[in-house]
């Protein structure tokens, strides 16, 4: 007896879950850059309107762009645009990846407090980096040998690194690849001879940030793109956002969305 | 009754079915996505070319690097651990008074509950910056942080299984040797440890097993550079490490992802194999 009204408000249960479910739902899933953006954009969204429940997932900016093109999301995040073959192979299975900007992000080259050097220039940050300048007082510094810092060549950080320094040659196999923003600040703060490169958010006191051919990282210069090593952070939907989606990212395009977004260390997209 | 019997004898034969199950799918999906990288490159590419550049154009898929890097740091923790903890184990075992005993064993027990990401913060915030001021070398994060703090991380898996053989050595054989006139530490050294032979060595496949396979504290503190090293004192690149910080980045399906894959293959089989080892020592020791 007790089994039988178990099993029944068992089969009740499963069947009601979906209807509430199925509500207003929306699911995101992607870089682990806008990851804090999303996050706190959908709690404050939520607080607004209760009716609405977000699920906010990292995972990566392939993970977001794949995760629409498998339908299993209705936002996807990418610290990085779609690549032609992702947006070719959507395109193969009936999907139109849309991408929206939702925010600016600078790269700062940092060093550790103690070094005396300025500014940078991009050429000479391509030396560093392919292990052809190896003292900084090559660069002006004192006699120290140079600790590359660099991130995993598979985050979107190092992607733009990549492309806006480096510009296709080589990175020394000698260099650090760590698995954060966190863990590069870190390295830079306790490591005398480091140099390393981290989003504007993780800039502090325990890290020096230098110029790059002269221009400093601040919030104007990424914006004007006078800085040289910025970019746009995205949110790709399936087509142009309609419904919850819209809903969402219109939330985040406005005033109150990118105070959330500067309030997250980025950089407002107006 | 019988019904009751019959369908705890249905849960537990369908608990290791499901066990069965679980382990030959996730044998098949590993080298279902793995198998496919040596279309990009052949076999002998992989394991003996010392490039990683898998972002770059054209992609170099060489896991050399990664391999030595993994190998140095687990020889270098057990180089550390294996008279750390067959130390300690001797110690519970054989000389500490019942009392010590009491409350040794559940404090090195402890540092084996301790979850990894926290031995990786302990490295990455503390020893990082006392290596580069003591030593004077410009990189803290490097083979000897990872392989000292993978070293306290192995203790007590080897202390404890290493115990447990000395502990099941008999009685007698200890009688034995007193009655010939040995005296403490000859019967320990002489007696009972090549009496414990195999359950030590287990146990140090064990640790090997568990330091070659972590990933959060090589990913944290062994410096993540894809190189053969010159020294000690160089950033090395794990394989765990490489899986672990590349996947969530990789588009699935590219050639990246099934190197990735590739190299889960390759650590597969070096966990296999210590499990094989351990499982033939404990045979050869049942025949005995």
């Amino acid at each position: 007896m007790k089994l039988r009204i178990i099993a029944i408000l068992t089969i009740i249960a499963l069947l009601v879950t979906p209807m509430f479910a199925r509500g207003d739902r929306l699911t995101i899933a992607g870089s682990t850059t806008v990851l804090p953006i999303a996050q706190a954009a959908a709690e404050a969204y939520m607080n607004s309107h209760p009716e609405m429940n977000i699920s906010v997932r990292g995972g990566g900016s392939s993970v977001g762009i794949a995760s629409v093109m498998a339908g299993n999301v209705d936002i996807g995040d990418a610290s990085r645009k779609a690549k032609t073959k992702e947006i070719a192979t959507a395109r193969e299975n009936g999907i139109d990846l849309y991408c929206n900007i939702v925010a600016n992000d600078g790269i700062a080259i940092v060093v550790n407090p103690s070094n005396p050097v300025k500014n940078l220039t991009i050429d000479q940050l391509q030396s560093i980096y392919t292990g052809n300048v190896q003292n900084w007082k090559e660069l002006g510094g004192p006699n120290k040998p140079i600790v590359l810092v660099s991130r995993d060549v598979s985050s979107g950080t190092f992607e733009v690194f990549n492309k806006l320094v480096l510009q296709g040659s080589t990175q020394d196999a000698g260099a650090l690849m760590l698995a954060s923003n966190n863990a590069v600040a870190t390295t830079i703060s306790n490591t005398p001879g480091a140099i390393g490169y981290v989003g504007l958010g993780y800039l502090s006191d325990n890290i020096k940030a230098v110029t790059v051919n002269n221009v400093k990282a601040t919030k104007q210069t990424i914006q004007d793109k006078s800085y040289p090593i910025s970019r746009t952070l995205h949110m790709y939907t399936n087509g142009a956002p309609k419904g919850n989606a819209k809903k969402f990212i219109d939330y985040i395009l406005s005033p109150e969305g990118q105070k959330i977004v500067e309030e997250q260390g980025f950089v407002s997209v107006r | 009754m019988k019904m009751k019997e019959k369908i705890f004898k249905i849960i537990t034969y369908s608990s290791s079915i499901m066990t069965i199950i679980f382990l030959l799918g996730i044998i098949t999906s590993i080298f279902a996505e793995g198998i496919p990288i040596f279309k990009e490159v052949n076999l002998k590419d992989f394991f003996s070319s010392p490039n990683w550049h898998p972002t770059c154009f054209p992609p170099d898929f060489g896991i050399l690097s990664l391999i030595v890097g993994s190998f140095l740091v687990t020889l270098g923790a057990l180089i550390i651990a294996v008279p750390l903890g067959i130390g300690v184990a001797i110690y519970i075992s054989e000389i500490a008074p019942f009392k010590v005993k009491e409350i040794l064993k559940p404090t090195v027990e402890l540092l084996a509950g301790i979850p990894s990401v926290v031995y990786g913060l302990f490295g990455l915030i503390f020893v990082s910056p006392l290596i580069t001021n003591l030593l004077g070398v410009p990189i803290g994060l490097n083979i000897f942080n990872a392989a000292l703090i993978l070293g306290i991380m192995i203790v007590p898996i080897i202390s404890s299984m290493s115990e447990d053989a000395l502990s099941s050595v008999p009685k007698s054989l200890r009688e034995a040797s007193y009655g010939l006139g040995a005296n403490k530490w000859e019967t320990t050294i002489k007696i009972v440890l090549p009496a414990a032979k195999s359950g030590i060595f287990s146990s140090i496949i064990l640790g090997f097993g568990r330091a070659v396979g972590e990933t959060m504290v090589v990913l944290m503190v062994a410096g993540g550079a894809a190189q053969i090293p010159d020294s000690l004192f160089d950033p090395v690149r794990p394989m765990p490490a490489t899986i672990a910080a590349e996947m969530g980045e990789t588009a699935i399906g590219t050639p990246h992802f099934h190197a990735l894959y590739g190299i889960a293959i390759v650590l597969f089989i070096i966990t296999f194999v210590s499990i094989l080892l351990i499982e033939i020592l404990r045979k050869g020791k049942s025949i005995k």
